[in-house]
């Protein structure tokens, strides 16, 4: 770049410079206006409460995430049926499955099962998927967190099940 | 006269001054890539949901960042490179764009075998995964379209314009464990806030993500003076510096 060139803009390079900045502002608002009307479609889940009041679709092949709830999990002591049900909070939705489920999964864990919604509000599913939060911590850590009440017996920690709003963890 | 010499003189100082840069660049990243890379999968604690596994992040985070971050670098080489018409801008996307590909694809692939023993599948359409695939596929993009271009001058262009658009899926990949719901966890990392894991882990962290900045800024200056070497092979420095080596 030429000496003179470092105080004042050239207009023709300010005019190329305008027209760029222009043309991609266009191109940013299309782009998040397409984005905005897809909004549902981006979605990789339905939340147990979006499903109990009937915005999934019935009989047909969709996911459903959610925190495995407390004490919801029962295991078929002669096969890999499973029947668990995932919360938000808000609502309930029962799954069954049969097969083998993730390290991660246990209850109170952040899950996303895919499969069928019959019509008594029960997903069928054919996989379940675990999800793990952004927090990482030593064992022995999460032990002593556990043992000075900071996190509750079962999986209290900030777990993104459904909401990404509250990772506070205190680490 | 004075611009034609000033025209050639741009690469033949960055030339130069990249090549002594170089040595220092390569022998840092070495040193300090295997310091972290050591300390993260030999000392680092294990985690207390993931065991080992999560150790795939010391390579996983630092190529995903790095994919993204080069992208917008290119982009901001793109506006130079329309406005100013600088040549030095286009070498820089030339030699930046397959270091980014391959950074990109590094994320993908870490990110699917962490997946795997995680999550449970190696692959999701959520919308993290699905925009980090797109980022792969503008970089390739890119690549395709400058081997298809013959002039050099449509060429920079032509690319320029392609960085530039493509650069609105970056806030996209950013934003997009928070705006959706995905698989994808949201940041443990970030510049605003402490970081969700202890210093034992994201020191290291650290240390890998700065090791991979050297090696990819090594890379991309040996990319570079290999363009301009060929950009300016008929310059006369160019004829004597190969005749002294």
């Amino acid at each position: 770049m030429a000496v003179e060139e470092r105080h004042t803009m050239h207009p023709v390079r300010k005019r190329r410079l305008a027209i760029i900045l222009a043309l991609f502002a266009g191109f940013a608002v299309a782009v998040s206006l397409a984005m905005v009307a897809l909004q549902e479609n981006m979605n990789l889940f339905y939340s147990p409460a979006e499903i109990e009041t009937g915005k999934a679709p019935v009989q047909q092949r969709i996911r459903a995430g959610g925190l495995v709830a407390e004490g919801s999990l029962e295991r078929d002591p002669d096969s890999l049926k499973v029947r668990f049900v995932i919360t938000d909070n808000q609502g309930r939705v029962p799954v069954e499955y049969k097969g083998i489920l993730p390290d991660l999964f246990r209850e109170g864990q952040g899950v996303v099962a895919l499969g069928e919604l019959n019509q008594d509000g029960m997903l069928r599913a054919d996989q379940v998927l675990a999800k793990h939060d952004e927090d990482y911590m030593p064992p022995e850590v999460k032990k002593a967190l556990e043992k000075s009440g900071r996190l509750k017996e079962g999986g209290d920690y900030p777990n993104e099940g459904i909401d990404h709003g509250n990772g506070d963890s205190g680490t | 006269m004075w611009q034609w010499f000033h025209k050639l003189g741009s690469p033949k100082w960055f030339f130069g001054i990249a090549g002594r840069l170089m040595p220092w660049l390569g022998w840092s990243a070495l040193i300090v890539l295997t310091v972290g890379v050591v300390w993260g999968l030999l000392f680092a604690p294990a985690d207390y949901q993931q065991g080992d596994s999560y150790r795939i992040i010391f390579i996983h985070v630092p190529s995903a960042y790095l994919g993204q971050s080069l992208y917008v670098a290119m982009a901001v080489a793109g506006v130079v490179g329309l406005v100013w018409r600088m040549k030095m801008a286009d070498t820089f996307i030339a030699s930046a764009t397959a270091v980014g590909a391959a950074m990109t694809f590094l994320a993908l692939l870490t990110g699917a075998v962490w997946g795997k023993p995680t999550w449970g599948t190696w692959w999701v359409w959520d919308a993290r995964l699905t925009s980090m695939l797109l980022l792969l596929f503008l970089y390739l993009g890119v690549m395709a379209l400058r081997g298809a271009m013959e002039d050099p001058d449509v060429r920079a262009r032509a690319s320029a314009i392609l960085v530039i658009v493509g650069v609105v899926n970056i806030p996209i990949i950013k934003y997009s464990v928070e705006w959706w719901n995905t698989l994808h966890q949201p940041a443990t990392i970030k510049v605003t806030e402490a970081p969700s894991m202890p210093a034992s882990m994201w020191v290291p962290l650290l240390i890998c993500l700065l090791g991979f900045h050297l090696l990819v800024a090594w890379l991309i200056l040996w990319r570079m003076r290999n363009d301009i070497l060929l950009r300016e092979r008929r310059a006369r420095w160019v004829r004597d510096w190969v005749l002294a080596q």
